[in-house]
């Protein structure tokens, strides 16, 4: 009842506020306005400003499972495969396997197995989405860059990883809608989480007294695991019956609320903000090198700083193995430069 | 807790100030020790404390004022190894430290899929469109224009707790269960934007994208949108925190958290739902058959036990009070049990008021810790009768792979050291 109360209030002044506007001067032409609540054919309030058809499609980007709202344009799985080897394979590995995100190619077909394979080619159902979802959000670090044309190709190039297209497949408007995917029918919305009266899966029974008769521990923190989420005494208020675990010199005192602050060299936060920690590692290498490796590699070079600000810039390839770096043309030079000094400096 | 408690723990802490990792068994160190004792009861009686005994910081020092230095153990965290980059991540709340309801807006767990944008609110538009009569573009002049409301809801991301299907994996209830904060909102119920646009009665769907580097976009049912959805800006009284969704995002009461869609800037009506990255590859639940149940909206009835809780020492023997927080995303807490046992008894806790509809709720139970061995659980029933399952339960339905909607009852183990952990129990 009360859940309603406050919405029920306001959808009431709304049409107050309708009335209101029958008699006020500025409400023009407005005979209309004693229906305008429930079903109008203008704004009651009229706040804001009619979207225009150009303004709608500059943000409309949304693509549904029956086609609807995919651009014209086409590409192929060829042209798919130079612009992901280009902008796509630093993160997610030449053959798509990459597990640093989620893989997008392999395990077709085992998800009904003990060792499901979670990957975008074995859970899709429909390549719209992987469409509406490149074209959104891809590249990572430069979303919305993508032309139609790459999309379609980036999209046949995914597939093409699975082994859902073949390789001389080209993909567009009419044709990317009508694939099936291995995972088609893969999904279920009968389940009790779709409404808000729906149906639980469980019925546990609120039994207050003995209710257990055996009772089995199946599963505690390993001693390894003990300090992998560092020093539990400085993770809460040292105030009052409790305080926390100092999990890094077990049988010590705990730490009390001693100011911990963790300021990051400039050229860490900036390193950190531009997404490098993506694909590199300080220590250990991912897709791309370790900033350790880079700076002893680059420590004798010759000019060594202004070169790395600009292959940060442009891009760059072949020196650390066959995935290449994508330009990062938003960072400002400036910035790229503080990073570099801050690799080359050992990154510490 | 006797005089000879609070000395013993006194020194332990000045132990800790003075020298951080000292053994407390150590004989050589106990002088060193009551020598760091003596330097702090400066402050204490007899003696006036020094900040009696000169003049304070003046106004206006932090103009929007801050904790103060003393709280820095409590604070968001990320949770090791879980994510490989910090724009796609997600920062815990530290339920532990928390009072009452009311989570502070910078302790509001963080989940980024493409970063914090940060959006110029002069510069941001909402966008209303599809199968509706008025396609309307919005100013935040123009949103926050319109008649208002206030309500206090929890916001829990459906993957809450999915680290533990299987196995206990993470120590402290930061990391179990921190993936959700309750704020009141304020801002636009959606109805009334809806009606503004006036819906095509085809209109059954409607589709919430945000401005971020992700665009990300979820669907939410029509029935839904028209009943309690906010479009807000207000939180706990100020505006909307970046990693928030400043200056507007969508609020979807009870419902998993990436449905309520931040730096809210296009909310399209569709006649059917969008399958969209966030609801095809993630936020499904993979169900033992090798399917995946898609749309999963709703957050079941969930509560822990915060304090005594994981990663956690008990100080002293004696009474303690076992506080913690329940929820239903199907309407009002109706009554939280707590077990000290592993569930074989359990007793009614007292619940804090207001006790109001998917929104945390804050329940007490007094407790006399004997030293011994205790299991910790606690039980919310909500107001559909649902009562909150065991972890054997669910498996039993769902396996261990879904990753989203574990609301498990959680178990926390009294060690006779005092010190509490995860554990699971079946």
């Amino acid at each position: 009842m009360s859940r309603c109360s406050d919405a029920c209030i306001t959808r009431g002044a709304v049409v107050a506020l309708a009335a209101l506007a029958l008699v006020a001067p500025a409400s023009g032409a407005g005979t209309g306005a004693a229906t305008q609540s429930s079903n109008p054919s203008r704004p009651a309030l009229g706040f804001g400003k009619a979207a225009t058809p150009a303004e709608i499609a500059g943000w409309d980007i949304d693509v549904r499972p029956d086609g609807a709202g995919l651009p014209r344009g086409r590409g192929s799985v060829a042209k798919g495969q130079e612009i992901y080897d280009e902008k796509c394979a630093s993160c997610h590995g030449t053959f798509g396997e990459s597990t640093d995100y989620m893989p997008i190619a392999g395990g077709v077909g085992s998800l009904k197995t003990a060792q499901p394979v979670r990957t975008t080619g074995s859970k899709l159902n429909y390549a719209t989405t992987l469409f509406d979802y490149i074209r959104r959000a891809m590249p990572f670090t430069n979303p919305q860059t993508l032309a139609p044309d790459e999309v379609y190709a980036l999209t046949a190039y995914v597939l093409n990883l699975n082994d859902i297209l073949p390789s001389d497949a080209v993909l567009d408007q009419d044709s990317l809608p009508k694939l099936k995917l291995p995972n088609r029918d893969g999904f279920t919305t009968e389940h009790g989480f779709t409404r808000r009266d729906g149906k639980p899966d469980t019925r546990n029974v609120a039994c207050m007294k003995n209710c257990t008769t055996q009772l089995r521990l199946s599963s505690e923190m390993p001693d390894y695991a003990r300090d992998a989420h560092g020093n539990l005494a400085e993770q809460t208020r040292a105030l009052g019956a409790v305080e926390g675990v100092n999990t890094v010199a077990p049988n010590a005192a705990p730490a009390a609320n001693v100011v911990a602050s963790v300021t990051l060299p400039a050229g860490a936060a900036l390193a950190q903000k531009a997404g490098c920690m993506a694909c590199h590692g300080v220590v250990k290498g991912a897709v791309g090198p370790a900033f350790r490796d880079v700076a002893a590699k680059y420590a004798d070079a010759a000019q060594a700083e202004a070169r790395l600000v600009a292959k940060v810039r442009s891009g760059g390839g072949g020196v650390w193995g066959a995935i290449p770096m994508p330009a990062q043309p938003q960072l400002k030079e400036g910035d790229a430069r503080v990073i570099v000094q801050w690799i080359l400096a050992g990154s510490k | 807790m006797n005089p000879g408690d609070a000395r013993r723990r006194f020194l332990r802490r000045a132990a800790a100030i003075a020298g951080g990792a000292v053994s407390a068994s150590a004989g050589e160190n106990v002088g060193f020790r009551e020598a760091a004792a003596q330097d702090l009861e400066r402050n204490l009686p007899p003696h006036v404390p020094e900040w009696s005994r000169r003049l304070g910081a003046p106004i206006l020092a932090s103009p929007y004022g801050v904790p103060s230095k003393f709280e820095a153990n409590v604070r968001r965290r990320e949770s090791p190894g879980l994510t490989r980059t910090p724009q796609s991540s997600v920062a815990f709340t530290p339920l532990q430290n928390l009072f009452g309801i009311i989570t502070p807006s910078g302790l509001h767990f963080e989940r980024h899929h493409a970063g914090v944008p940060d959006v110029d609110p002069e510069q941001h538009r909402l966008m209303i469109h599809g199968l509706v009569r008025n396609p309307r573009i919005y100013t935040l002049d123009d949103i926050v224009r319109f008649p208002s409301v206030s309500r206090v809801h929890f916001i829990e991301c459906g993957a809450n707790s999915g680290m533990e299907w299987a196995n206990v994996a993470v120590p402290t209830v930061q990391y179990s269960h921190g993936m959700i904060g309750c704020s009141e909102w304020t801002g636009v119920p959606l109805s009334t934007l809806l009606d503004e646009a006036g819906v095509d009665p085809r209109g059954k769907f409607i589709l919430a994208e945000g401005a971020d580097g992700a665009s990300l976009t979820r669907t939410l049912p029509m029935a839904m949108a028209l009943d309690d959805v906010l479009v807000v800006y207000g939180q706990n009284g100020e505006m909307l925190r970046p990693e928030q969704g400043y200056p507007l995002r969508l609020l979807v009461p009870g419902v998993q958290g990436v449905s309520s869609v931040k730096w809210l800037r296009r909310l399209k009506v569709g006649d059917e739902p969008w399958n969209t990255r966030e609801e095809a590859l993630h936020y499904v639940d993979l169900m033992p058959d090798g399917r995946h149940r898609q749309y999963t909206w709703i957050q079941e009835a969930k509560s822990v036990v915060t304090s005594p809780s994981g990663g956690q020492v008990i100080l002293d023997r004696g009474y303690h009070e076992i506080r913690g927080l329940a929820w239903s995303g199907r309407g009002r807490v109706k009554r939280v049990d707590v077990s000290t046992d592993g569930g074989r008894n359990w007793k009614t806790a007292t619940l804090q008021t207001p006790i109001l509809p998917k929104a945390l709720t804050r329940f007490r139970l007094d407790w006399s810790w004997d030293g011994g061995p205790a299991l910790l659980q606690s039980r919310v029933i909500d107001e559909t009768g649902y009562v909150q399952p065991t972890i054997r339960q669910l498996r039993e339905v769902r396996g261990t792979r879904s990753i989203y909607h574990n609301n498990a009852i959680q178990t926390w183990r009294v060690d006779p050291s005092g010190e509490v952990s995860n554990v699971q129990v079946l």
